[in-house]
């Protein structure tokens, strides 16, 4: 494609025909190079290697002295079967999964709702809405775990307050202390600050599409409701497929906001411990536990397999048949 | 005749304006918005106005606005007192910055290089760096805190930056390589023809062409870093190298009794970025949209 535009120009512009032999000897792509390897060279030795070599490690042990031998599958059997470690893990990937379907359930909905209502046209104070909505989006997670759990505190009471002054306040409870709702609270926290990402690619990509579409639609006597649905929605859903593999993604990878509001223990009784938690436990330990780097990285093996069968799910299934469809 | 006409008009068009489902439909948008705006910000209010509040005022009256009796600085000549604020801020100033510049500089070098120049390999290092946008790099930590200590970095800010730099490079090579491939060929052949050596093309046209972008990567980039808690708590988690993000939070793990001082702390925490965000969020709102209209 490029040399045929070069021989296009240089057929028009005279001068430029000097300079044609550059283009056929070739020397070392240097500039090349410059351009790619610094960037290169930082992700293979700091992501790239690390990954690789923690899914190598998840086939070792280690004694007392530190000295690492290989053990196969050994960890991942322990993990998987034993007691001791697979009690753990599949309460954190259990809990992990209610925590992903939480937000697949309440974040997506109320984003594609609130992008809605943003690009209704001529409307004003959209930008203000959009900035002070997504502006929890942009605290840190510890932060806003610290903000929720002072303002849910029987201690303080605020929103007891607030629940009986809406004549709900029989309903009030220590949310994020009791076991049965603890993971559920920190789902909704997490879904309050994280709504904003939705709404802000939704809403790009509503204005993408193209006004003549949903124009014609309307003068063939189509109704809102109908633009909605046959429309925008489609046409919308390579965007909401995307919000939904990073939440899976992020899900699945959280740690922040349960460290933050139940410590590493994530408790009561482990009853809000996700795999991010259990991760940190295992690799780092906890108070009777010694952490082992070695089964934390067979936790984090098996927490890439996770996500890459959730992002493989997603380039294979979702986005072909979505690419078919845009066609 | 026309006096009279004068006169029904605006009452029509009153009248038209109430049942117009039009307006109706107008406001319950705005109500819906700014419910769902005051849900949004009502939590963060709550804490910062407590902040300047005395002990007494924040139990018993928490909704209230400072007044002239409850007004107080307590919290936050505490939470000075007690701990390296300033230092905590100064490293996560530091981190972040250093981060954002290399991330930008290498992720544009790399994606000008990815869409610009064929060469064996070039797929493959594109599927390289777009995987790392869903695989997040915590989960090697293991291997990372390793390798940190064999380079002798652990609590150091050079570990953190180094680690941001490739947390933030995939995403960054990926969105500034859909905006280097809509820069016309026509403006890259005319400097080639001129003779102009790759790098300034680089350096001179694309890099001045592509700030739109960099601006919204800025932002994609820096938030994560800015409140990242993991490889802080890990890799970095000595006294003077803790970041604001992990300073609060071992801060408020120690004085959780202490009212005034943990939601000073907070605040501390909260506000730069609040300023910060409002500086920059024209400019996110900016790319995407521009991304969008393009």
């Amino acid at each position: 494609m490029k040399s045929t535009t070069n021989r296009t120009m240089s057929q028009n512009h005279p001068e430029p025909q000097t300079g044609a032999p550059n283009n056929i000897a070739k020397p070392f792509p240097w500039h090349i190079l410059f351009f790619l390897g610094p960037a290169l060279l930082i992700y293979i030795s700091i992501s790239v290697y690390p990954l690789l070599d923690t899914l190598r490690l998840g086939l070792f042990s280690e004694d007392e002295t530190g000295a690492t031998f290989f053990v196969g599958l050994q960890n991942y059997g322990n993990l998987l079967f034993n007691e001791f470690w697979s009690e753990p893990f599949w309460n954190a990937l259990k809990n992990n999964l209610k925590f992903f379907a939480i937000h697949m359930a309440l974040q997506n909905p109320i984003g594609l709702l609130l992008a809605m209502l943003l690009s209704s046209p001529k409307l004003r104070l959209s930008g203000t809405y959009r900035t002070l909505i997504f502006m929890p989006t942009m605290l840190s997670v510890v932060i806003i775990g610290f903000v929720w759990q002072l303002l849910l505190s029987p201690l303080w009471g605020i929103s007891e307050d607030f629940m009986y002054n809406i004549g709900l306040g029989n309903y009030f409870d220590a949310w994020l202390g009791k076991e049965s709702t603890a993971l559920i609270t920190l789902s909704l926290i997490s879904v309050w600050q994280f709504v904003g990402i939705p709404m802000m690619l939704i809403y790009a990509a509503l204005l993408n599409i193209p006004e003549d579409l949903t124009d014609a639609a309307v003068v063939d006597g189509a109704k809102s409701r109908h633009v909605f649905w046959h429309i925008k929605l489609p046409l919308l859903l390579p965007t909401i497929s995307m919000v939904s593999i990073l939440t899976f993604v992020a899900n699945f990878n959280a740690f922040e906001l349960i460290y933050a509001v139940k410590g590493a223990l994530a408790g009561p009784n482990f009853s809000s411990d996700i795999m991010g938690t259990l991760f940190y436990r295992t690799f780092f330990g906890f108070q009777l536990q010694q952490g082992s780097p070695t089964m934390g990285a067979a936790v984090a093996t098996l927490m890439f397999l996770i996500i890459l069968t959730g992002v493989m799910i997603y380039l294979f299934f979702v986005q072909r048949r979505i690419q078919r469809f845009q066609l | 005749m026309l006096a009279k006409q004068a006169i029904a008009a605006p009452a029509q068009s009153w009248k038209t304006a109430f049942l117009n489902p039009g307006l109706l439909k107008k406001a319950s948008v705005h109500t819906i918005l700014i419910v769902y705006t005051v849900i949004a910000l009502f939590p963060i209010l709550v804490i910062l106005v407590n902040a300047f509040k005395t002990r007494k005022a924040i139990f018993n009256d928490p909704l209230a606005f400072p007044d002239a009796s409850s007004f107080t600085l307590v919290g936050f000549t505490e939470v000075l007192e007690r701990s390296t604020f300033d230092v905590f801020f100064f490293n996560s100033l530091i981190v972040t910055l250093l981060s954002l510049f290399f991330v930008l500089l290498f992720g544009a070098m790399a994606a000008w290089a990815l869409t610009e120049y064929k060469f064996r390999g070039n797929l493959f290092i594109a599927i390289l760096f777009a995987m790392g946008i869903m695989i997040p790099i915590r989960l090697g930590t293991v291997s990372i805190l390793q390798l940190m200590v064999d380079l002798h970095l652990v609590n150091t800010l050079t570990a953190l930056v180094l680690v941001y730099i490739a947390q933030g490079l995939p995403l960054a090579v990926y969105i500034l390589s859909e905006f280097i491939r809509t820069i016309p060929k026509e403006l890259k052949e005319a400097a080639r023809c001129d003779n102009v050596s790759e790098y300034k093309i680089f350096f001179q046209i694309v890099l001045p062409l592509i700030r739109p972008a960099l601006a919204t990567v800025a932002v994609f980039t820096m938030i994560p870093i800015w409140n990242d808690l993991w490889f802080p708590l890990i890799l970095a988690p000595g006294e003077s190298t803790q970041t604001i993000t992990l300073g609060v939070q071992q801060f408020i793990g120690q004085f959780v009794t202490d009212w005034n001082a943990v939601l000073s702390s907070l605040t501390l925490a909260i506000v730069p970025v609040l300023i910060l965000y409002l500086i920059f969020s024209r400019q996110l709102i900016k790319g995407l949209t521009a991304g969008a209209v393009k």
